[in-house]
């Protein structure tokens, strides 16, 4: 068996590479679920890159990705498989019209051929390298994660008329939840566990750079002080990390290159959504120390 | 990316028994600080740190925390257990005598490492000026070895730390910031910036600056406090400091003692709490009820299965809302209770017909308008605990006459429809009780319910008298902290 990893550093390199910049935590995890052949479920704030952690592990170890979204009222069907019950029908009517032995025909449409696989089967069966995605768990019912639980600790997947489908290799599987309710304790207990939070100063000026094209490293690392400087302010809804490529991108289009506290309060819809978080911190970066301290 | 195979990767290495020893150790520590680790997680920390190299500390953190800590809310209590448990542990934390400070020279830019002072400590040498323009410069340049060395040599100094004296780390951390005058240091790093600059900076790039310094300086006092449980640890051993650190989780903060950091974290906790109370309120509506069958609906369906009724249709459940009153005691030692409240009950208001609110301390106010249209609940808490008129002679709590004026001015608006929830120690400064009200109010409503702060077993003793109200209610509750509340909302909804 052999590793895509030699160690975490490794992992911090690889993800840089494909434009994804890790921290310690987020590296050793992502080594770790490789090694233990452990699912990770990353938790933490809207826009941190929870959902881009899995697609740049995929393509930094080009794999395929295969992502399950969730909803609410996500079931089986939809989840794991589905018997293609039209072509069934065909078949059934088919087979009476030749006079077939029954048992031969029942056997016959509860095979691969009449089964339509959705992600949870086709990450399971698949010949290929994949990093399987299970997005926002946290919108399904409680119940509906028990259909999760037999893939995420003997990767392998029971249809009564089938068999059990056990899986060609193990695939890395990422499951994302922003914390809507408490997942139940059988959830967590078979994966590791990663929050990832907003970044830090020099963490999130790398973003900037790498994401926002031509930026200069003088304006990115004003934009990360001041959103660093946003965050320390009591919030609805912090700025995320999504908001502040956004920003990045909104002054660039304007020709900024010094952020003053005009160009500030005057783009600041851009990092934040509530009218009364707008206010506020309007009203904070226009004071030299600070109320909320 | 890189393939690696290693010499024989299947076999990871062999753990001897002092690690294991050492990890089932701290398991311990961390059960008995409250956090749930259950025997898988604990065989998958035991087979995590055989891939990660003991002398990377990082790591090794980080391998613990993804098999051990399921819940966001516990990294605190598990960093706090992993630092302690493990403060002696590891080369670069032993406690040398010497600080591994450099010399100060009077260039700017000394390297921190310059040092070929062998054996006993440059540090020791400094006068107090010296150490302090030491960290002086540290936090200018955000120099973190830096910062360790000169909080090492500070503790050392000033904390007064002698083995075997009961006093807590708090204790000298105060000693020890008495002597290094960290406001000063901040305001003369904003001073240098502005000499260095040709106009005086915008309150706005002073912000900014403030706001770096100050996390520096923050970075620098989590050094000390490293070094004064380091020490701590030394002179105690690992478990006796593990109980004293021990650290109540965010949502078991007590409201009517939470320090002023504990403040903030609840304050952090209440928003995804509330939204995760609101979302799973909503779902229990949605899928609790089904209204009846919808004939009309369900035949008009099943036409196209060939008038097999396959799919059955159900009528809207009728929405059957309870309007709620919330009486509340906001006189200083519960008023903690009452924002929290206040805030967690606005926050679901979607789940009751109508929410309105009452604040009181001898007298009584209503102040549901202060949430009508805001988008902030923490704003419309606030201005209830700054404007609400609710001093009748003294401002000490005086239930009987606060109940007095709700009954005498909105009694009549209690309906069959009505849930209340009165918040309060019931500590009535030996006034008059006027249960008699509670008991018309309980006649009156739908039902109705005392949520008390105080542990259950200093009910009824002293000036408390919340038995005498609570026979007349439906539930009296113990409501201390965030879990109880958050139990409590869930059941009555
Ligand atoms: N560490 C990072 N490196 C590079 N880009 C990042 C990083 N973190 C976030 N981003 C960028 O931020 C954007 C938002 O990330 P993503 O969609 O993964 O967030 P999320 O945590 O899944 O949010 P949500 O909870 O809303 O689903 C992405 O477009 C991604 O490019
Ligand atoms: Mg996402």
């Amino acid at each position: 068996m052999s590793f895509n990893f030699a160690d975490v550093a490794a992992v911090r390199d690889d993800l840089a590479k494909v434009d994804y910049l890790s921290d310690e935590a987020i590296a050793g995890v992502v080594f770790l679920a490789e090694r233990l052949q452990k699912p990770i479920l990353v938790e933490g704030p809207a826009g941190t890159g929870k959902t881009q952690l899995a697609k740049s592990v995929a393509e930094m170890t080009g794999s395929r990705l295969i992502r399950l979204q969730c909803y609410e009222g996500l079931d089986e069907a939809k989840a794991l498989y589905e018997w293609n019950y039209k072509k069934q029908l065909l078949r059934i009517q088919t087979e009476r019209a030749d006079d077939h032995d029954w048992a031969e025909v029942s056997d016959d449409i509860f095979s691969d051929e009449f089964l339509l696989t959705r992600p949870l089967l086709e990450a399971i069966s698949a010949d290929d390298p994949v990093v399987l995605l299970i997005d926002e768990v946290d919108r399904v019912e409680v119940e509906t994660e028990a259909l999760l639980l037999e893939i995420l600790s003997d990767y392998q997947v029971s249809i009564p008329e089938l068999g059990t489908i056990v899986a060609k290799q193990i695939p890395l599987v990422f499951l994302t939840s922003n914390n809507t309710r408490e997942l139940s304790e059988a959830l967590k207990r078979r994966c590791l566990y990663l929050h990832i939070d907003y970044p830090d100063m020099e963490r999130e000026k790398e973003i900037v750079l790498t994401k926002v094209p031509d930026i200069t490293e003088n304006l990115a690392d004003q934009i990360a002080r001041v959103v660093r400087s946003i965050r320390t302010i009591e919030l609805k809804k912090a700025p995320s990390v999504s908001e502040t490529i956004d920003w990045a991108r909104t002054l660039m289009l304007l020709g900024v290159s010094q952020i003053d506290e005009k160009v500030a309060t005057d783009t600041i819809s851009v990092l934040l959504k509530y009218q009364s978080d707008i206010k506020k911190a309007s009203k904070e970066l226009s004071t030299a120390d600070g109320l909320s301290a | 990316m890189t393939v690696v195979q290693p010499p024989d990767p299947t076999v990871p290495v062999e753990l001897g028994e002092p690690i294991l020893d050492l990890l089932t150790g701290f398991i311990i520590q961390l059960r008995s600080a409250g956090l749930p680790v259950s025997l898988t997680e604990n065989l998958d920390a035991m087979e995590a740190v055989k891939h990660v190299p003991l002398s990377d500390r990082d790591t090794f953190k980080y391998a613990l925390a993804s098999t051990l800590v399921k819940h966001h809310n516990h990294w605190k209590a598990f960093e706090t257990v992993f630092e302690v448990y493990f403060s002696l542990r590891g080369p670069e934390y032993d406690i040398v005598d010497e600080s591994d400070l450099p010399e100060l020279d009077d260039e700017e830019h000394d390297e921190p490492d310059s040092g070929d002072q062998a054996g006993a400590g440059a540090g020791d040498n400094l006068t107090p000026e010296e150490l302090q323009e030491m960290l002086y410069r540290a936090l200018m340049r955000g120099d973190q070895p830096m910062m360790r060395g000169v909080a090492r040599q500070a503790v050392k100094r000033y904390a007064g730390m002698e083995p075997g004296r009961p006093v807590g780390g708090t204790y000298y951390l105060y000693r020890t910031l008495r002597n290094l005058d960290l406001d000063g240091i901040l305001e003369r790093l904003l001073e240098q910036d502005q000499d260095t600059d040709d106009d005086p900076p915008s309150d706005f790039e002073e912000r900014l600056r403030r706001d770096e310094y100050q996390e520096r300086i923050d970075k620098f006092q989590k050094e000390i406090e490293a070094e004064i449980r380091r020490r701590l640890v030394a002179d105690r051993g690992i478990e006796a400091m593990a109980k004293t650190l021990r650290k109540p989780l965010p949502e078991d903060v007590d409201f009517m003692h939470a320090s002023r950091e504990e403040m903030a974290s609840l304050r952090k906790a209440i928003y995804p709490l509330t939204r995760k109370l609101a979302s799973r309120l909503s779902r229990k509506r949605r899928h609790g009820r089904k209204g009846p069958l919808d004939f009309r609906s369900t035949v008009r369906h099943s036409l196209s299965y060939g008038g097999v009724p396959v799919e059955p249709k159900f009528r809207n459940p009728r929405p059957h809302k309870p309007e709620i009153f919330v009486i509340a005691d906001i006189s200083g030692s519960v008023a903690a209770f009452a924002r929290f409240t206040l805030h967690l009950v606005y926050a679901i208001s979607g789940q009751f017909s109508k929410v309105r609110s009452f604040v009181f301390i001898d007298g009584l106010d209503e102040v549901t308008t202060y949430f009508e249209g805001v988008e902030d609940i923490n704003e419309a808490v606030h201005r209830v605990n700054s404007e609400a008129d609710v001093v009748w002679v003294d401002g000490h709590s005086d239930y009987g006459h606060a109940l007095g004026v709700f009954w005498e001015k909105y009694g009549n608006e209690i309906g069959p429809r009505t849930s209340i929830m009165i918040l309060g120690d019931a500590r009535n400064n030996y006034h008059a009780s006027e249960s008699w009200i509670i008991k018309e109010m309980a006649d009156k409503a739908r039902n109705i319910h005392w949520l008390n702060p105080e542990p259950r077993s200093y009910w009824d003793t002293g000036d408390s008298i919340v038995g005498d109200y609570a026979q007349h209610c439906d539930g009296a509750y113990e409501v201390r902290n965030l879990r109880q509340l958050e139990a409590f909302v869930d059941k009555l909804v």
